[in-house]
């Protein structure tokens, strides 16, 4: 019933210069979604990865389990010195991140240019 | 919908992760049929798919021998959304989930579902079945009307 989640990493260089590193994400976001979530961050290495983009154009439906995934790799980027930024929610899941106080740590925008544009 | 009775739909859900999304497609058909606003309807569907996922886990806890009921009952002004299931009920209020302690591994990052509901709907009920069991959530969402274009 649930869709699965997919995980696709890509890297980017942003218009100031700086190496970063794309999760696109695909589907459901949900209980399900640890191994595409948490599981393709820790892929990821700490030396050399130091700032990641998580996109979430393509999800539809991320419920609160999902969200704690999110904070789950936020936590653990924050640990590594590494800095996290979120684009592609739609208008309501941006004020969902919002509302459990995620733009405390991570900056919410509209799409991929504006999310590189501000590194 | 012009009739100014209400109108009931219910849907009966098995207890597996996922089937949430039946109960939030429908109230959003219904909501839709209402004339709820599109940002409204989103705000519903977060807060119906949270309540089935409580009822499904924490109620029934993943038990698939029971189900989960959904009722919607669509008045002139409001739609009322009952979720219920087999379980005890919860006993305290939901706390705003504190970000600064999830970040620091002092709080589950999970536990963000009754708050969302809260938030998002104009009430939100949890009833204690009697004998610990047919406990439910009632959510209502009123219709606001557009501002009228003079």
């Amino acid at each position: 019933m649930q869709t699965d989640t997919k995980s696709k990493i890509e890297q980017l260089t942003s218009p100031s210069g700086k190496s970063v590193t794309v999760l696109r994400f695909e589907g459901d976001i949900s209980s399900t979604s640890k191994d595409a979530v948490v599981g393709a961050y820790q892929g990821l290495s700490k030396e050399t990865v130091k700032t990641i983009l998580l996109d979430f154009t393509k999800v539809e439906y991320i419920n609160s389990s999902g969200i704690a995934l999110v904070i789950q790799v936020m936590m653990e980027a924050a640990n590594g010195g590494q800095k996290v930024s979120v684009f592609g929610l739609s208008a309501h899941f941006q004020k969902v991140f919002t509302m459990v106080g995620i733009t405390k740590y991570a900056t919410l925008s509209a799409d991929q240019a504006t999310a590189l544009a501000a590194l | 919908m012009t009739s100014t009775r209400s109108t009931t739909v219910e849907v009966r859900l098995p207890s597996r992760m996922g089937f949430e999304k039946v109960a939030m497609q429908t109230a959003a058909s219904v909501a839709k049929l209402m004339g709820f606003r599109e940002e409204r309807i989103e705000d519903l569907k977060t807060a119906v798919a949270e309540a089935c996922i409580n009822a499904i886990e924490h109620g029934n806890r993943l038990n698939e021998r029971l189900s989960v009921g959904v009722v919607l009952s669509a008045g002139t002004d409001e739609l009322e959304v009952k979720v219920m299931d087999d379980g005890k009920g919860i006993q305290k209020t939901p706390e705003k989930p504190d970000i600064d302690r999830k970040m620091h591994g002092e709080e589950d990052p999970r536990g963000m579902g009754m708050f969302l509901i809260q938030a998002l709907v104009d009430e939100a009920e949890w009833v204690a079945g009697i004998n610990g069991k047919a406990s439910y959530v009632r959510l209502v969402v009123r219709l606001d009307k557009e501002p009228e274009t003079v």
